[in-house]
């Protein structure tokens, strides 16, 4: 198992309003290397904020995420906040459905930046940069240009590009396909297959899982089972495996 | 009180994945101006590479943290660490004032909001970055020249105008002299006190940008104080935030920005337009 996710609850605590929004409860899962798990439900039922929790965007309410990283097995929910940056730089990668542009930095650094953190020459890294680039479709006139002034499809072209630029043990996938077009769409199924049979670990949320055909394992359902008109999620999470 | 108890023998269990220690310890530090606390049992861990941010609201404390980190004041009562060589097990705020000088120079670089605190608006702004040079002993004025010039390139200064005192250049300009100046000796820590506050939009994203790139290319190790949020979620790893002199919430930037828990955080991340 790479990662064994044990009772793992997360709310949050809005003190505005002193009360309580409930997330997901008790939540138990596991992941073996090479597998790809997708997290299903409606919306608002908690996906986005499973994947943020095992990334420590968010911090857990209670529970445990073992994560056997090549340092040992550590608590994704307790590790110290220098070990998560460390695994982070490493070995977890997390691709959003959204590209956050720097003012004043091109698409091709933004897509080299991890590599030149990770301590590749400029050259080398930005060459890798172009080839990402040009695996997901951005036209070449852009690579030079600034982010900020692109369309929806072409930042998350830059996005992709870039999350997925190293390698990595552990992919958490937060609608990645969303607004890319069909070509683009079949690059990031193509580079996910590659990954897959690399050994690396996915865990997916999908709006169109066709997006990801043949390449998902099992999949989780999170269900919310109250009424919906509190406008509030607090639910009696189940979790239901399919083969 | 059972449950707290037992999560922080849980706590102290855990394998640790980063190793070395950290570049910067400092604890407990309490400070009092009269009856004004300023700083209140506040402890700061860097490791080297890293970037800690430090938010909070004016008045806070952060700004009186960074003048005890730089030496310029010393607390009331705590200790402060820096792992490197010569200095690694004095608590350096019990440094003589000589001592004090030597570190600063050699080893920290600081970047105030005002830069008239750093620079000698007068002297050409290749003397002020050769002045530190001068004062690690370098005496050889073409070797002084070409080092402040390097250093001034390297904060993306435009070198025609190497010569220029800094009362005739632009805010960004300053503060790209100020730079050049803290890192001409290739400081260990690099303070950076409110780096980007006033100047206008386009000029603030080009120096947040060479401020990345320094640190992806040198490795120093900053602490950034400022209150904009958003050059602290562009510059750092982690952020520390801070109230009436004391850390109220601290742990990864993402983290705090996006799940604070502290009911102060709640409202300083809902106050950013």
């Amino acid at each position: 198992m790479i990662l064994e996710v044990n009772n793992l609850s997360k709310h949050f605590y809005l003190h505005q309003l002193e009360r309580e929004v409930h997330a997901f409860s008790n939540l138990n899962f596991s992941i073996r290397s090479g597998e790809v798990l997708l997290v299903a439900g409606a919306n608002g039922v908690g996906k986005s904020t499973l994947l943020r929790t095992l990334y420590r965007s968010y911090k857990a309410s209670a529970g445990h995420a073992w994560y056997a990283s090549l340092h040992g097995a550590i608590d994704l929910v307790r590790a110290a906040d220098v070990d998560m940056s460390l695994l982070r730089q490493e070995e977890l990668g997390f691709v959003t459905q959204f590209l956050r542009p720097r003012p004043r930095v091109s698409a091709v650094e933004l897509v080299a930046e991890p590599l030149l953190f990770a301590g590749f020459e400029t050259r080398q890294a930005e060459q890798r940069a172009y080839a990402a680039l040009e695996m997901f479709g951005l036209k070449p006139e852009l690579w030079q240009a600034y982010p900020t002034t692109f369309s929806g499809g072409e930042q998350q072209k830059v996005n992709l590009a870039r999350a997925l630029i190293q390698p990595r043990r552990l992919l958490l996938l937060d609608e990645p396909t969303a607004s890319l077009d069909v070509t683009a769409r079949a690059a990031l199924r193509e580079r996910l297959s590659q990954l897959k049979n690399d050994g690396v670990a996915m865990i997916a949320v999908l709006h169109h899982p066709e997006d990801a055909a043949g390449l998902i394992d099992r999949e989780i359902v999170l269900h919310s089972d109250l009424p919906q008109d509190t406008g509030f999620l607090e639910p009696e999470q189940e979790v239901a495996y399919v083969a | 009180m059972l449950a707290t108890s037992v999560s922080n023998a849980l706590t102290l269990e855990l394998p640790r994945l980063v190793k070395h220690t950290p570049l910067l310890t400092a604890t407990n530090i309490n400070k009092t101006y009269g009856q004004v606390i300023a700083l209140e049992n506040v402890n700061v861990e860097l490791y080297p590479r890293e970037v800690l941010g430090i938010v909070g609201e004016s008045g806070s404390g952060k700004s009186t943290l960074l003048r005890m980190l730089n030496l310029e004041e010393s607390p009331d009562s705590g200790t402060y660490h820096l792992e490197i060589p010569a200095f690694q097990d004095q608590n350096l705020f019990d440094l003589s004032r000589f001592e004090r000088r030597q570190l600063r120079v050699k080893h920290i670089g600081i970047v105030y909001q005002n830069p008239h605190l750093g620079l000698r608006m007068r002297n050409s702004s290749s003397g002020n970055v050769a002045e530190r040079l001068v004062i690690a002993g370098e005496r050889n004025f073409s070797k002084l020249r070409a080092a402040a010039k390097r250093s001034l390139e390297v904060s993306e200064f435009p070198i025609s105008r190497m010569d220029d005192p800094p009362k005739v250049l632009s805010g960004g300009m300053q503060q790209r002299v100020q730079l050049a100046k803290a890192i001409a000796l290739k400081p260990a820590l690099l303070l950076l006190d409110e780096p980007t506050t006033g100047l206008d939009v386009s000029v603030q994203a080009l120096v947040l940008d060479t401020l990345r790139r320094l640190q992806r290319d040198l490795g120093i190790a900053m602490l950034v104080v400022s209150h904009d949020l958003g050059v602290i979620r562009t510059l750092s790893d982690r952020v520390m935030v801070m109230r009436h002199g004391r850390v109220v919430e601290q742990g990864l930037t993402d983290q705090v920005l996006e799940d604070p828990q502290h009911p102060y955080t709640q409202q300083l991340v809902h106050a950013k337009l």
